[in-house]
C-alpha cells in the first residue's frame, strides 16, 4: 500500500492524466458535435434505408477499438492518404481514433433517446407553432437524459481503450502516453504496483468526470 | 403571483440556457484543445524498437546524450520487432532498432534501408519451472532442450507476437526438426514481460531475452534459468546469440524520414563513446552488462593498435 502511494508521487504522472484527458474530451467533443445532431435527425424523420443507417450505427458500436486503430493508422501513415498531415504518432491522431469509436455511440444512444420522446409533445410543440428547428430543440430538451446518457457512454468508451491509442499514438514517453497505454507498458515490465495505481487514478479520473456529467443530468432533470 | 403555465415557462427556459450553456462549454474546450496541437517534424527522430531495448531502461539511459548532440527529440515506438520493421517500411519511422537479423537483410532487400549495421548483442536464455519435467537444465544446446521439452509435452510459452524473439524460438524448432503444436504449446500473442509472467502462472517454459529476464526475475518466483548460464560468457550455446542491428529508413524510397537525424543516430549509436555507454549499461543493477558492444568500429578500436 506504502508502495501504491509513492507511485502517485511520480512527475510524469500528472502529464499523462493531463494528456489522457486532453484526448479524450476532445474526441468525445467531437463525436458530441457530430453525434448528437446526427442522431437527433435519425430519431425525428423517417426516411427510406433508415433501418439499414440504424444497423450499421448499432454494428458501430461494436467496433472493436484495435480495428479503428489500424484504419486510422493506415490512413495516416506515411504510405497512407492522409500521410502528409504528419498526425501519426501525435496526440491528433489519437483523437481521430478516438473519436471514431465514440461517433456510432454518441449518435446511436441520440438517436434511440429521440426516438423515445413521446409523439404527443413532438405534435404539442408543432400546434404551438414553433419552427422545425424549435421543435427540433425541444424534442432534443425532452430527450436530455437520454443524450448525457449517450455522452457518458462514449466517454467511458474511450478513455478505458489501449488499442487504438497504442497503434496510432505509439504510446511515446512524455508524448502520447495515456493512462491506459502507461499500463499496459508498466504491466509489461512486471511495475505492477505502478501499473495498478494508475488504474486506480484512472478510475478516479472517470469517476469524477461522470459526477460532473450525471450532476448535470441530475439537475435538468429535477428542473 | 405567477400562474403555474409561466412558472412552467420559466423552468422551461432556465433548463434550456443551462443546456445551451453547457454545449458553448464543450465547445470553447475543444477549440482550445485543439489549438495546443503543435505540428512537430523536423526537429524529432522516429526511433521503431523492439520492447526489449525500451523496457530495459538502455535507451532511458543513452538517448538524453543523443538528443542534446543533435538539439532533437527522439520519438520512441517500442513494440515487437515484426510491428517496427512494418512501421519503417511504410516510411513511419525514421530509423529502427531491432533483432531479427533474416528479416532485417530482407528489410535491405526490399530496399526500403540502403544499409544496416550491427550494434550490439545480447543472449537468450531458456527459463522454465524449478521442478524441471523436461530435465532440461542438464541439456547444452536449445535444440536439445526444445526437442526434450517437445517430448515431455512439458508447457511451453511462446511470445507468437512474430518479434526477434519469436523468430530465434522458431529457429530453433526448425533446428530440432520439430513443428510445435498441441495443448501444451501456447502462442500467446503477447510481449516478452506478459509471456513470462503467463509463463510464471503457468509453470511454464519460455525462451526469453536475459535482459528482460534479468530485469524481471524478482517478480517470477517460479520460474528458473534452466540453459543459459549465469551471463552470456558461460552460454553453452552460440544458436542463442541476440544480434541487434539499426538501419536508418531509405529517403529516396521514403521522402517523408528525417535521413539527416537517422543517419546521426546511426553514426552516434556505433561510434566507440556510445558503444562503451551501452557496455556499462546494467553493471551497478544486474552485476552484469545486458548488451556487448557489437559495432565495427567498436571492435576496430579494441584491437590495440601495432
Amino acid at each position: 500500500m506504502s508502495q501504491l502511494l509513492t507511485e502517485f508521487r511520480r512527475p510524469e504522472l500528472l502529464q499523462i492524466v493531463a494528456l489522457t484527458l486532453r484526448v479524450t474530451g476532445a474526441a468525445l467533443l467531437l463525436a458530441t458535435v457530430a453525434g448528437v445532431p446526427i442522431g437527433a435527425l435519425l430519431g425525428l424523420v423517417r426516411f427510406r434505408g433508415q433501418r439499414l443507417v440504424t444497423l450499421v450505427l448499432y454494428t458501430g458500436m461494436g467496433l472493436p477499438p484495435v480495428v479503428v486503430g489500424l484504419f486510422v493508422y493506415l490512413s495516416l501513415s506515411s504510405s497512407g492518404p492522409l500521410g502528409v498531415l504528419g498526425w501519426l504518432f501525435t496526440p491528433t491522431a489519437m483523437i481521430v481514433a478516438q473519436a471514431i469509436i465514440a461517433f456510432p455511440l454518441v449518435a446511436g444512444l441520440t438517436m434511440s433517446a429521440v426516438a423515445g420522446v413521446d409523439r404527443a409533445v413532438r405534435q404539442q410543440v408543432f400546434a404551438l407553432g414553433a419552427s422545425r428547428w424549435q421543435s427540433a430543440w425541444t424534442v432534443l430538451l425532452e430527450a436530455r437524459v437520454g443524450v448525457t446518457a449517450a455522452i457518458v457512454a462514449a466517454f467511458g468508451g474511450i478513455i478505458s481503450e489501449v488499442g487504438a491509442v497504442m497503434l496510432v499514438g505509439g504510446n511515446i514517453e512524455g508524448q502520447t502516453r495515456v493512462l491506459t497505454t502507461a499500463i499496459v507498458l508498466y504491466t509489461r515490465q512486471g511495475e505492477f504496483a505502478l501499473a495498478m495505481a494508475l488504474g486506480v487514478v484512472l478510475i478516479a479520473v472517470a469517476f469524477g468526470a461522470n459526477v460532473l456529467l450525471l450532476r448535470l443530468q441530475g439537475r435538468l432533470r429535477d428542473q | 403571483m405567477l400562474t403555474p403555465a409561466a412558472r412552467m415557462d420559466g423552468a422551461m427556459t432556465h433548463i434550456r440556457s443551462r443546456f445551451a450553456w453547457v454545449l458553448v462549454t464543450a465547445c470553447l474546450a475543444a477549440a482550445a484543445t485543439a489549438a495546443a496541437q503543435a505540428p512537430v517534424k523536423p526537429g524529432v527522430l522516429r526511433l521503431a524498437t523492439t520492447t526489449s531495448t525500451d523496457d530495459s531502461g538502455l535507451l532511458r539511459a543513452i538517448l538524453p546524450a543523443f538528443e542534446k548532440l543533435c538539439a532533437c527529440r527522439v520519438d520512441v515506438i517500442a513494440v515487437g520487432t515484426g510491428q517496427a520493421l512494418e512501421i519503417g517500411r511504410r516510411g513511419d519511422a525514421d530509423v529502427v532498432l531491432t533483432h531479427a537479423y533474416q528479416s532485417e537483410l530482407k528489410f535491405i532487400a526490399e530496399h526500403h534501408a540502403r544499409e544496416r549495421f550491427d550494434v550490439m548483442y545480447n543472449d537468450f536464455v531458456v527459463v522454465g519451472p524449478a521442478a524441471d519435467p523436461a530435465k532440461i537444465a542438464s541439456r547444452r544446446s536449445a535444440r536439445e532442450a526444445f526437442a526434450a521439452i517437445a517430448a515431455a509435452k512439458a508447457p511451453f510459452a511462446s511470445r507468437g507476437d512474430n518479434s526477434g524473439t519469436e523468430t530465434a524460438e522458431m529457429a530453433i524448432w526448425a533446428s530440432a526438426d520439430l513443428k510445435p503444436a498441441g495443448a501444451w504449446y501456447r502462442s500467446l500473442g503477447q510481449g516478452m514481460g506478459e509471456t513470462l509472467i503467463v509463463a510464471n502462472e503457468q509453470r511454464a517454459y519460455t525462451l526469453s531475452d536475459r535482459g528482460t529476464w534479468l530485469a524481471m526475475r524478482d517478480k517470477l518466483p517460479n520460474l528458473r534459468l534452466l540453459l543459459g548460464g549465469r551471463s552470456i560468457a558461460e552460454n553453452p550455446d552460440f544458436a542463442l546469440r541476440n544480434r541487434y542491428g539499426v538501419m536508418a529508413v531509405d529517403p529516396r524510397v521514403h521522402p517523408g524520414v528525417n535521413a539527416e537525424a537517422a543517419r546521426k543516430f546511426v553514426e552516434w549509436l556505433v561510434s566507440p563513446e556510445t558503444q562503451r555507454v551501452i557496455a556499462a549499461f546494467g553493471m551497478t543493477r544486474f552485476g552484469q552488462p545486458l548488451f556487448y558492444p557489437d559495432s565495427d568500429r567498436w571492435k576496430a578500436s579494441q584491437v590495440p593498435a601495432r
